[in-house]
């Protein structure tokens, strides 16, 4: 026990000794959080939007000034003719052309009718969907002031009730992607580089000869890790709570149990690695590669999964990390209770169990 | 005689630390000087400086007729260099790591190809040249290693420490080919801690806590502290080191 | 001396057994996968509808949810209760509550009302949901409404402002579209910006670095010969991009080819001196990937791969600024998809020259042959 103590006391020290990597580690999460909770969203805002006016009247003018005033849209250009609308375009100056029909006012007091075509740069189909939602709100609405509302005396009016998250925060989705990524980052990659490089400078040689079990070698690389990641685990929950208001609504208890079962899951993960990859930039990269980027993409991180083709949705299934998530979001943000996220535990504990199975075969077999 | 490596006063300080502390000396063309000392006695140090890999904090030095620290550009074309580990690419072969190195220090291609195969017969390389130099054993490596330091013909080589880890049979080999480069004009550099190869030295330095506690020849260190050979020389002196291991 | 250099740089790749597999089936993977499962798309939304009122106006909205093609029906039921755990089983996104009287209260003119409740753990999804849903009640409510209202009442004094819509450059709004171009410019900065830095800090490590330090090979020399193996690796990867764009997803760029290969150059050579400056300050490899990796990170985060720059607050925005993979990447999806040209991306190209000019001047001042 004592050299178990003294081998995890070494490497602590590796890991305080380089303190880059190690301020990138605590930090990480935190900048994610930061980003992730107030840079990446989808809303609209100060969209850049062009006119295109072949005859200004008192119509088209104030539309273009409340389209201006509205914080979703910034009109940045006034055009002409339709000539300029693919230079507009092409300048990336507009994402979004409002363009009225000649004698727009007139035709809307004499023909009762007038038309308005948005022209949007579809290039990113969701924002070109946002904009015109929201131009024909802006429309809509002033159509409304200004034609007085008929009202309707068989409207259906529609209570609308967003449950868990009334607010939308967007956090809440992916501050259980966050916990998933960073604590597989920690453990699996980390881990990984550090058995390597003891491979690649000859040390572990040294260690295998020592009178100590190979499992306590083993254990003394994953201790350190296990800790820094539960300082993380502490540092996003944190935040998250404080910072981004996202509350922990069921019990904290089924969080910190589902959650050490990942790491559990993440470091078998690393191990595994460090026993196919043969230098470091190849654990590094296996580790980028086969975790990192399935994670960010495959887990429902960011993305949804039901959109995926069928293909991808079982492979998904293979990731840790999206039943993981999967978990989190039920106990955080849904507020349910344990029995609700049995299936992702059993599913986590399997994976561990076979994960540490394979590795352990395959460190013996190097062994000999 | 004309003085390929001269040193004054040179010092190396790292913060409080001072690594090197004013050494001063002279080595002429064509001889074999042995730079001794115990670990961490400054040797290594003094001698990036001389390369040019690590600038003065002060002092004087100049490798053949170039200021250190003002022209360590010109020094670089000069010299050769072999280090504790080799730098040899394992992931080349035997031929194309003398062909970069012959490059860099501007051979072309012919004289390259040329000189190549002269060397491969008086090392008996014929077989390893198309081998990856890392599926080496250790002696034939530091034998490559030591003759692409020197492939260029340079006036002074400087060899760190070069035979560590071999048996004594290899070293023996190594130095017959120090040897041949003194004979053939190269002044040889050599730091080493083991002191059997300070008597094939013409003359050796003896670094303790970062200064020159003696320089002589190898006979008239013995004679000077009535010792039977270097080995008990050395213990003579580094018994009075300060700086502990 | 720079003959020699590469010469030793390409028989080194060429012998890496890791390196050349990683160039190649890298983009390959990256392009074939990531297009599939990188869309904010909204489909397959299910539906769980609580019925209390049976009616033929319930029936009747109930079918048209169905027949709308966004919605699947999970369930009807007649409790708020069994509804929700459909939710909370993941079986539903979103409920629709019609309460009992709802077509009498409406016929009746006495407003008709539903409850509509969304999963917003997703919030723009439960967000987008809600709309749907809504608009196809409105849909309905218009409907209803023409039938209901007496002819004349509807037609008079109302002028009306009509909306056409058209979508350019992406008219099927196919978001993969959107994706592809920027996936190449996240695969050539991995490759890169990564690839060269790995390479330096590598020698470093091994000790052949002092070997080159001692040696009058200059710096600049020295560098130029790290770099220029991983811009023809680079130049490769992008036509690879080009291949893959076209062969899989019949994405042909709508500008020219030549703008791109100018951007792209330049590109290759800001992105590698970024990668070039850490790795002058990283003490070792591990060190190295790391800090790169971090920084990369960051980078594609903030590089409107994912969420648009102009949604981000100032801040983001300012950040923004200072990534070379923002510009890129505006580049790429400009050129393919709405045509652009050199002149029209003069903004992008003035950035990303300095970029490159600044990187590889520090690059180049920062390695010290001697310390």
């Amino acid at each position: 026990m004592k050299q178990l103590l003294s081998f995890t006391r070494k490497e602590f020290y590796h890991i305080l000794r380089d303190k880059p990597t190690i301020l990138i580690l605590l930090l990480m999460p935190v900048i994610q959080i930061i980003l992730f909770g107030f840079a990446l969203t989808t809303e609209v805002k100060d969209t850049r939007v062009a006119v295109l006016i072949p005859e200004n009247d008192e119509v088209t003018s104030r539309l273009t000034e409340r389209i201006n005033a509205s914080a979703y849209f910034d009109v940045v250009k006034i055009i002409h003719n339709n000539a300029e609308i693919q230079e507009t375009f092409r300048d990336g100056n507009a994402k979004l052309i409002v363009s009225f029909e000649q004698g727009f006012a007139s035709k809307l007091k004499h023909d009762g009718i007038a038309h308005i075509q948005l022209i949007a740069d579809a290039t990113d189909p969701n924002a070109a969907n946002s904009f015109t939602f929201y131009i024909q709100n802006i429309i809509a609405s002033y159509q409304q002031e200004m034609m007085g509302t008929l009202k309707n005396p068989y409207q259906i009016t529609p209570e609308v009730k967003m449950l868990y998250n009334p607010q939308m925060i967007s956090a809440f989705n992916f501050v259980p992607g966050v916990l998933g990524m960073i604590l597989i980052l920690i453990c699996a990659m980390m881990t990984s580089i550090a058995i390597v490089r003891e491979k690649e400078m000859g040390t572990m040689e040294i260690l295998l000869v020592s009178p100590m079990k190979p499992i306590y070698t083993i254990l003394s690389k994953i201790t350190p890790y296990f800790v820094l990641s539960c300082i993380n685990f502490t540092t996003i929950i944190l935040l998250s709570v404080f910072l981004l208001k996202v509350p922990i609504t069921g019990s904290f208890l089924s969080l910190v149990v589902v959650s050490m079962l990942y790491i559990f899951v993440a470091l078998a993960l690393g191990l595994l690695i460090s026993t196919i990859a043969q230098s470091q930039v190849a654990a590094m990269i296996i580790s980028g590669m086969a975790l990192m980027i399935p994670v960010m993409l495959l887990s429902g991180m960011i993305f949804p999964i039901e959109n995926m083709p069928l293909p991808l949705q079982i492979f998904s299934n293979l990731i840790p990390a999206r039943w993981y998530i999967s978990a989190v979001k039920s106990v955080m943000i849904q507020g349910l209770g344990f029995s609700a996220i049995l299936k992702e535990m059993a599913v986590l504990g399997f994976m561990a169990i076979v994960l540490v199975g394979i590795s352990m075969k395959k460190f013996k077999v190097r062994l000999e | 005689m004309d003085k390929v490596i001269a040193a004054n006063n040179l010092t190396k300080q790292f913060g409080h630390f001072t690594a090197v502390d004013h050494i001063s000396f002279e080595v002429e063309r064509g001889e074999i000087f042995g730079f001794l000392g115990a670990n961490g006695a400054g040797k290594t140090t003094a001698m990036r400086m001389l390369c040019g890999l690590s600038k003065p904090t002060s002092g004087i030095g100049k490798v053949a007729g170039y200021d250190i620290r003002t022209q360590s550009e010109m020094v670089k074309k000069n010299i050769g260099y072999m280090s504790q580990k080799f730098s040899l690419y394992d992931d080349l072969k035997v031929w194309e790591n003398i062909e970069l190195y012959a490059g860099i220090y501007g051979m072309n291609d012919r004289e390259i190809k040329e000189k190549t195969d002269k060397l491969m017969q008086e090392l008996n390389f014929e077989y390893e040249r198309n081998l990856l130099v890392g599926s080496l054993p250790l002696g034939f490596k530091q034998k490559l290693a030591f003759s692409v330091a020197i492939f260029h013909h340079p006036q002074v080589v400087f060899l760190d420490e070069p035979t560590g880890g071999v048996d004594p049979v290899t070293r023996r080999m190594f130095w017959e080919l120090i040897y041949k480069a003194a004979e053939d004009g190269i002044t040889v550099f050599v730091t080493t801690h083991y002191m059997d190869e300070a008597e094939y030295c013409n003359r050796v330095s003896i670094m303790v806590d970062g200064r020159i506690e003696a320089l002589d020849s190898p006979m008239n260190l013995r004679k000077k502290y009535d010792a039977g050979n270097m080995d008990d020389v050395f213990q003579k002196l580094a018994r009075k080191s300060q700086r502990t291991e | 001396m720079l003959k020699y250099l590469l010469r030793k740089e390409f028989r080194q790749i060429k012998r890496n057994a890791f390196l050349p597999r990683l160039i190649f089936v890298f983009p390959f993977m990256v392009l074939l996968v990531f297009p599939w499962a990188a869309s904010y798309e909204i489909k397959n939304l299910n539906i769980s509808i609580v019925d209390n009122d049976k009616s033929s106006f319930s029936r009747d909205l109930t079918q048209k949810i169905i027949s709308s093609g966004y919605f699947k029906l999970t369930d009807v039921s007649d409790s708020y209760h069994k509804a929700l755990y459909s939710i909370e089983k993941h079986e539903a996104d979103i409920i629709l509550q019609i309460p009992a009287s709802f077509e009498k209260n409406v016929v009746n003119a006495q407003g008709g009302k539903v409850m509509i409740s969304a999963n917003a753990v997703n919030g723009m999804k439960g967000g987008i949901a809600m709309t749907y849903l809504s608009g196809i009640v409105a849909d309905y409510n218009a409907t209803i409404s023409k039938k209901l209202l007496p002819a004349s009442i509807s037609q008079s004094g109302t002028s009306i402002i009509q909306i056409d819509q058209q979508y350019r450059f992406n008219a099927n709004l196919n978001y993969r579209v959107y994706m592809v171009p920027a996936l190449m410019v996240m695969i050539l900065s991995l490759i890169c910006g990564f690839l060269p830095a790995v390479s330096i800090v590598f020698e470093k490590e091994l000790g052949t670095m002092e070997q080159m330090n001692v040696s009058p090979v200059p710096k600049a020399t020295f560098i130029l010969a790290k770099l220029i193996p991983f811009w023809i690796i680079g130049l490769i990867v992008i036509n690879i991009g080009f291949f893959v764009a076209w062969a899989v997803y019949g994405l042909v760029p709508a500008g020219h080819f030549y703008t791109i290969y100018t951007f792209a150059i330049i590109y290759i050579f800001t992105v590698s001196g970024l990668g070039l400056i850490i790795s002058n300050f990283a003490q070792s490899l591990q060190q190295a990937m790391f800090i790169i990796f971090f920084f990369m990170l960051v980078f594609i985060m903030l590089s409107g791969l994912y969420t648009p720059i102009d949604s981000m607050p100032e801040w983001a925005k300012w950040i923004a600024a200072f990534n070379p993979l923002k510009y890129f990447m505006e580049v790429m999806r400009a050129v393919y998809l709405k045509g652009s040209d050199i002149l029209q991306l003069w903004k992008q190209l003035a950035a990303l020259i300095t970029f490159t000019i600044a990187f590889n001047v520090v690059a180049v001042l920062s390695y010290r042959k001697s310390s």
